[in-house]
């Protein structure tokens, strides 16, 4: 039995770049807003939608009336956030606001920059702050910024008091579509953080590694051995219990020969990745053999385990940098054919 | 009951705690809790006909994470077994149409999520509009507090009845083991508390939890085999509202009320809420039209332990035990999923 000790656990960094066609109609939006317009979508029932959607909540009809509508607008609702959370537009309290711009009818969620909870209110008159660098996208619109002395306008209010906003198709401004062309991807950068935890059984495999042992576990009820051992045993769903100490010798069970170069590649193809089944496991895993040609490598070929050099080891699998053909003859297939 | 019929019969959750030391998979909060549920039946792995479950892979920071869970099931030989990437409810949802499609006779759904791994306020702004929203990184505290001083200045509901909501809820949590948070609070010194994210107040927030539940359900060729008095469904729909946070009517849940309407909501005497914050309890009760003579969340509700993923389908499990023990003789279970109460899914059951 297992003696009792915390579950190992590690930072996780989790990070990429979403890329993201947003088509003609969510296109358009993002590239008004590099050149510091603001171009809404009428829906069905004319109401004006900012941001543009592509298809109307209600009938699910496509939509692609575009409408400017103004750079102005009024708060409907705001949440203040004293400490702000990495990511998001200022890097000092500031408020979430859903922003009513003149012109449209649907409210754009954004930050409102008004330095304390106390200055906020809803009703109140904001303008967009432009971003110096603009790339098509929501955050072109750095933050908004409250109008001094702005009157504030009723919340429930049907039409923008501005005489002349852009949204009214009668206001007479020729119409200049230049820079319009739609914006093709949208690039989000997400970056997120765990701590990620070890199961107790992986954790006594991990430690285990860290002293040049390779430890599995048995599983109570169909009795087969598990290396790394597993939280519960995949046919009978109970955990494995029963530590079970292996050597460092076995067989290939499958494997393929690499010959295409990767970003981060740590060998020089061709190399061969395998499955290999260690002696008395009843699962492989996955693993390096090196030390012989490539194609020499075939189902059945004895191995054993290359350790780097003791002062190296930590917890993980790499403390074994390979494997190695031991030279022993080959297993028969019937051997190791019921754990392919 | 017809053939076609669906009981609710079995139910066990994990203890909703602040954090655990298991793993993103669940699999070490499901083992106790899948044991808990089948040997309250008499019934092993092998006799479940279908399972669903449902979980996140950005809760658990890595892809198809729900594939791991599998083997706290015992998956081999090959299972009849789905997913979906919403709260559990959902996947109930699933496996009652299962049932009902008259493909399987039992159905075991789960859900679990180690909210405590990452940063849950985060992590929640992927759940947005991807294009114009999630950019920004709206957290889910900041997004709830936009939808409760649109309720508070609407005069849909006041400051102190949400304070109301939260001191009820902790006090009826002292009666369930499992709660992650209960005990008695005056009101006044709720109030008297700093905002956390003005409108909103720490106990206005639903706790950071870690847990899992499951729920068995049978039809009515086998529920009465598995309990003596089954929590039939007599209703059960969810329904969507647009993903643009702007353009939906955030001091109202239409979406909830179409699916109350739909599920049969009137006249029940019993009601578990999937409200992560207390203006959100007010909004569902509210839209399901639910008076001073339903009793609300006698387990606590949310606001007392909200494991992601799987609290939906614990307000089915504890609505569902109202029924069985003949507290009840017709409950509703809600879920909800996604910014502001976006998806909401009713369930109406009966003894
Ligand atoms: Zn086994």
């Amino acid at each position: 039995m297992t003696e009792i000790a915390e579950p190992l656990s590690a930072p996780l960094e989790v990070g990429f770049d979403y890329t993201r066609s947003p088509g003609p109609v969510l296109g358009r939006f993002a590239a008004g807003l590099r050149q510091r317009r603001i171009t809404g979508v009428r829906g069905s029932d004319g109401r004006v939608h900012v941001p543009a959607v592509e298809h109307d909540p209600v009938t699910a009809a496509p939509l692609d009336e575009f409408v400017e509508v103004g750079d102005t607008g009024t708060v409907r609702s705001w949440s203040w956030i004293p400490e702000p959370l990495e990511g998001q537009p200022l890097p000092h309290g500031f408020a979430w606001a859903l922003v009513r711009l003149d012109g449209a009818d649907t409210a754009l969620l954004h930050a409102v920059d008004a330095g304390s909870a106390d200055r906020m209110r809803t009703g109140m008159r904001v303008r967009a702050r432009w971003a110096a660098e603009r790339v098509g996208g929501i955050r072109d619109i750095a933050c908004f910024d409250p109008v001094p002395d702005g009157p504030d306008s009723p919340g429930d209010a049907d039409s923008p008091d501005d005489a002349g906003a852009p949204g009214d198709t009668t206001s007479a401004a020729p119409r200049d579509d230049s820079g319009l062309e739609p914006v093709q991807l949208l690039t989000t950068p997400i970056h997120l953080h765990y701590r990620h935890s070890a199961s107790p059984e992986e954790s006594r495999y991990l430690r285990g590694l860290a002293e040049g042992r390779l430890l599995g576990q048995r599983c109570p009820a169909c009795r087969k051995v598990y290396i790394p051992p597993r939280g519960a045993c995949p046919t009978d769903g109970v955990p494995t219990e029963q530590e079970v100490e292996l050597p460092d010798t076995g067989i290939v069970t499958t494997f393929c020969i690499v010959n295409v170069p990767f970003l981060g590649q740590r060998i020089t193809p061709p190399y061969v990745a395998a499955y290999v089944l260690l002696d008395g496991a009843d699962i492989a895993f996955l693993h390096l053999v090196l030390g012989c040609a490539a194609e020499e490598v075939r189902m059945g070929m004895r191995v054993r385990a290359e350790w780097k050099p003791r002062a190296e080891w930590d917890t993980t699998l790499r403390n074994i940098d390979h494997f190695r053909p031991s030279g022993e003859p080959d297993a028969p297939y019937e051997s190791y054919a019921h754990h392919l | 009951m017809t053939d076609s019929d669906v009981a609710v019969v079995g139910f066990a959750q994990a203890p909703n705690v602040r954090a655990t030391s298991g793993t993103t998979n669940g699999v070490e909060m499901l083992v106790p809790v899948f044991e808990e549920l089948l040997s309250g039946t008499g019934m092993r792995t092998e006799d479940v006909g279908f399972w669903c479950s449902g979980s996140s892979d950005y809760l658990a920071g890595r892809a198809f994470s729900f594939i791991a869970a599998i083997d706290a099931i015992g998956a081999f030989p090959p299972i009849n077994e789905s997913h979906v990437e919403m709260d559990a409810a959902w996947a109930l949802y699933e496996a009652w149409v299962k049932i009902r499609t008259g493909e399987v006779d039992t159905a075991l759904v789960y859900g679990f999520g180690k909210s405590s791994a990452g940063e849950l306020r985060r992590v929640l702004a992927m759940q947005l509009d991807p294009y114009f929203a999630a950019p920004l990184w709206p957290d889910s505290v900041g997004v709830a507090g936009l939808q409760a001083r649109l309720g508070l200045e609407s005069g849909a509901f006041a400051e102190q009845d949400m304070a109301e909501v939260a001191a009820r809820s902790r006090a009826d949590a002292e009666q369930n083991p499992h709660a992650q948070l209960s005990g008695r609070v005056l009101v006044a010194e709720l109030l008297a508390r700093p905002y956390l994210a003005d409108p909103l107040r720490a106990h206005d927030c639903a706790p950071i939890t870690d847990g899992a539940s499951a729920v068995l359900l049978a039809s009515a060729g086998r529920a009465r085999e598995l309990r003596d008095r089954p929590a039939w469904i007599t209703g059960v729909e969810h329904r969507i509202e647009s993903a643009e946070l702007g353009g939906r009517d955030l001091t109202a849940s239409p979406s909830t009320a179409d699916a109350g309407r739909a599920a049969g909501a009137e006249g029940v005497e019993l009601a578990e809420l999937h409200a992560p914050f207390t203006h959100q309890e007010l909004l569902l009760r509210d839209a399901l039209g639910l008076d001073g003579s339903v009793r609300i969340n006698p387990s606590g509700g949310a606001l007392c332990g909200n494991p992601m993923f799987a609290a939906g389908l614990t307000r089915i499990g504890e609505a569902a035990r109202r029924v069985w023990s003949g507290e009840a003789g017709k409950v509703l279970a809600h879920a909800t999923s996604g910014p502001a109460l976006q998806q909401n899914l009713v369930c109406v059951m009966e003894g």
